[in-house]
């Protein structure tokens, strides 16, 4: 029919894009250009997207404090990034007088270029992966440890107390929460028995009757998916979890020293960090590219892929206007002492899903074992301490 | 026909030359430094060179579908992380203990 | 010898060079992450990408940090009075020196039985999987145990003493 044709041809419109923009060259080239042009859409994209996901935030987190945000540059405040984008540009580069020069510029260069490279493996949409790896997940996760050294690199470039301080807070929360990360998206990979990104998604894109087999929709998934939801809110340091910049402490962590340009590519380095997590997330357990009902089918896999990592986002947004901010250690010990235990167990309820077969038995058995193991765990093993008598000590 | 003569007529030959200067670059490194943890980079340098040499094997071997070198090298690495840790943690100890890492003033078993 | 492998041998050894040679504690840390992450492209131009990903994610990703924290726990940003190289640092130039020719000779007069262009080997994460779980499953648990015994090891020895009551 003409009409699902032309949904199909809607679905995949990008590539039939590239494919024409790239016959106008010799064959020879044909396949580095294509390359090239996924490129260029890849980085003209998604900082396109941090700009307007900035103006999102500054109005989100602001309607949360019951006050307006920007409103003044363009219809309701849309053109900030415009403004923000030249002011940054145009200040001065400020770099102080004792800071190692050299590390001091590499540092946010190597933060953007690992973050970008985190994309070449994400699938967008039907055909729409930059890179098909075999081993695309190990990937993006070698990508994700590489910046954590350049977060390092700007705390420790900087001579400066508070950046050091900063960054070994951020980097130690950052290794934490990147175990938990690695073992919650190890549970996928247990079901649908593959490293490669594209192939977890196809795993996803089957439906029974209306509802799709997203992995959010079984037990270990559920559980999965929120301790990655929060490790990734701990790798991006973001709110609450964002005491490595907390602004009302440590200036602005470990890049108190970078004004101007760098400082908008440590911004950029952060936001797209979280654009790839997000999109890893929806990836992994929220199918991808697949619509959710098998009616709604016919609409582009980009539309969905791109829609379920702005959601993301905005959850982001809404965590950070509404949760107050962990303490360090408060944050160390949720890390390993309920994040990193819930997580082997929920590993072992996915393999005892793997083999209990179908049926209605597993989804009991699994949903059983993981609540008590929350409560358990969660709610009665981290009672607080109770608090004796307030002492006070007067200042003399 | 040594490859000398036939130049590197194999591949094989250049990665294990880049193994063995990087072998002996982490060696000149253990042994020539002052500082503990300098000595244990050398190590890592040296754990490196060796994995690279397993794969150079692996990849230009006679049976590379048995997957032998390359599982050897994944459990190098892993033991190698290991080891820095253990390493890392010593010198850590020793520091609080003696105040310094220079190895050349750690040369008594008292204290 | 393709020019890929020349830039990627300099790297990491232009890498390695720098980590044992400078005098800044924090600059050999990024020397040899440099290095590390040369080996790394050097295993993916073996075709090994497994191992590649595996070294960025553990020596960048895990034992890079752990040597920077460990410089900056101990105060390596300090120079030494007495200089950075040790007095015995000649002998030990020697003995690596040494080390090297005798490698280098024997791979440079090894004749070469290995066929020169072998076929790419198609190696997939399942066939790494299987092999783990079914050949070498027993130095995988024993690897288990290992890093086990090494994170509790490492624990204990860098725990603070508790001060004991006088």
């Amino acid at each position: 029919m003409a009409a699902s044709s032309f949904f199909v041809d809607l679905d995949q419109i990008f590539i039939i894009l590239r494919d024409w923009i790239v016959g106008f060259l010799p064959v020879a080239l044909r396949p580095a250009a294509g390359v090239v042009l996924s490129v260029i859409a890849i980085v003209a994209v998604f900082p396109g997207l941090f700009a307007l996901t900035t103006v999102f935030e500054r109005k989100g987190l602001a309607r949360i404090q019951n006050r307006l945000g920007p409103n003044r540059v363009g219809p309701f405040g849309f053109f900030q990034p415009i403004a923000d984008g030249i002011k940054s540009l145009t200040k001065e580069d400020i770099v102080p007088f004792s800071a190692n020069a050299a590390v001091h510029f590499l540092a946010p260069l190597v933060l953007v270029v690992t973050v970008f490279m985190g994309f070449a493996v994400l699938p967008m949409g039907r055909n729409m992966v930059l890179v098909d790896m075999d081993a695309g997940l190990l990937f993006f996760f070698a990508m994700g440890a590489a910046t954590e050294l350049s977060v390092f690199m700007a705390g420790w470039s900087s001579r400066n107390k508070y950046s050091l301080l900063g960054a070994m807070r951020a980097v130690a929360q950052m290794i934490s929460y990147e175990v938990v990360l690695l073992l919650s998206s190890v549970a996928v990979v247990m079901i649908s028995g593959s490293l490669s990104l594209p192939k977890i998604v196809a795993a996803q894109n089957q439906y029974t009757g209306w509802f799709p087999h997203w992995y959010i929709f079984t037990p270990w998934g559920l559980a999965g998916f929120i301790m990655y939801a929060i490790a990734a809110t701990a790798e991006t340091n973001r709110s609450p979890f964002d005491l490595p910049e907390g602004e009302s402490e440590l200036v602005a962590g470990y890049h108190t020293e970078y004004s101007g340009f760098k400082f908008a590519l440590f911004f950029l380095g952060e936001y797209l960090a979280m654009f790839s997590i997000s999109g890893l997330g929806t990836t992994l357990f929220l199918g991808g590219w697949s619509a959710p009902l098998s009616l709604l089918t016919w609409v582009p896999s980009w539309i969905w892929f791109f829609g379920k990592m702005m959601m993301s986002i905005f959850v982001f947004i809404w965590m950070r206007g509404t949760l107050p901010r962990l303490r360090q250690d408060q944050l160390m010990n949720f890390a390993w002492k309920f994040a990193l235990p819930f997580t082997l167990l929920n590993l072992m309820v996915t393999a005892l899903w793997r083999f209990m077969g179908e049926g209605w038995a597993r989804w009991v058995v699994c949903t059983a074992i993981l609540a008590v193991a929350y409560v358990v765990m969660a709610r009665v093993g981290s009672r607080e301490e109770h608090f004796g008598r307030r002492s006070y000590r007067y200042a003399e | 026909m040594t490859t000398l003569e036939t130049g590197f007529a194999s591949p094989l030959a250049g990665y294990l030359l880049v193994a063995a200067l990087l072998f002996a670059i982490g060696l000149a490194g253990a042994l020539v430094r002052r500082n503990a943890i300098l000595v244990l980079i050398g190590i890592e340098l040296m754990l490196n060179a060796a994995n690279l040499n397993l794969i150079a094997f692996w990849r230009y071997g006679p049976h590379p579908e048995a997957l032998t070198g390359m599982m050897f090298a994944i459990f190098s690495i892993a033991v190698a992380a290991a080891e820095a840790a253990v390493g890392l943690g010593l010198v850590i100890a020793i520091y609080r203990h003696t105040n310094t890492t220079d190895l050349d003033k750690m040369n008594r078993m008292k204290g | 010898m393709t020019p890929v492998f020349y830039l990627l041998a300099a790297l990491t050894l232009a890498g390695g060079l720098a980590a044992v040679l400078l005098k800044h504690l924090v600059h050999c840390a990024l020397a040899v992450t440099v290095a590390f992450a040369g080996l790394a492209l050097l295993f993916l131009q073996l075709d090994a990408q497994f191992a590649g990903f595996a070294q960025i994610l553990v020596y960048i990703g895990a034992v890079a940090i752990l040597i920077v924290f460990a410089i900056l726990l101990t105060r390596g940003s300090e120079l030494p009075k007495d200089g950075v190289f040790s007095r015995t640092w000649f002998v030990g130039l020697v003995i690596a020196a040494g080390v090297f020719a005798v490698l280098g000779w024997a791979v440079l007069e090894s004749v070469s039985a290995i066929p020169e262009q072998s076929a790419v080997p198609q190696v997939t994460v399942h066939d790494i999987g299987v092999a783990l779980v079914g050949r070498y499953v027993l130095p995988l648990e024993i690897v288990a145990l290992l890093l086990t015994a090494a994170t509790i090891g490492a624990v204990i020895v860098a725990m603070h003493e508790k001060v004991r009551p006088k």
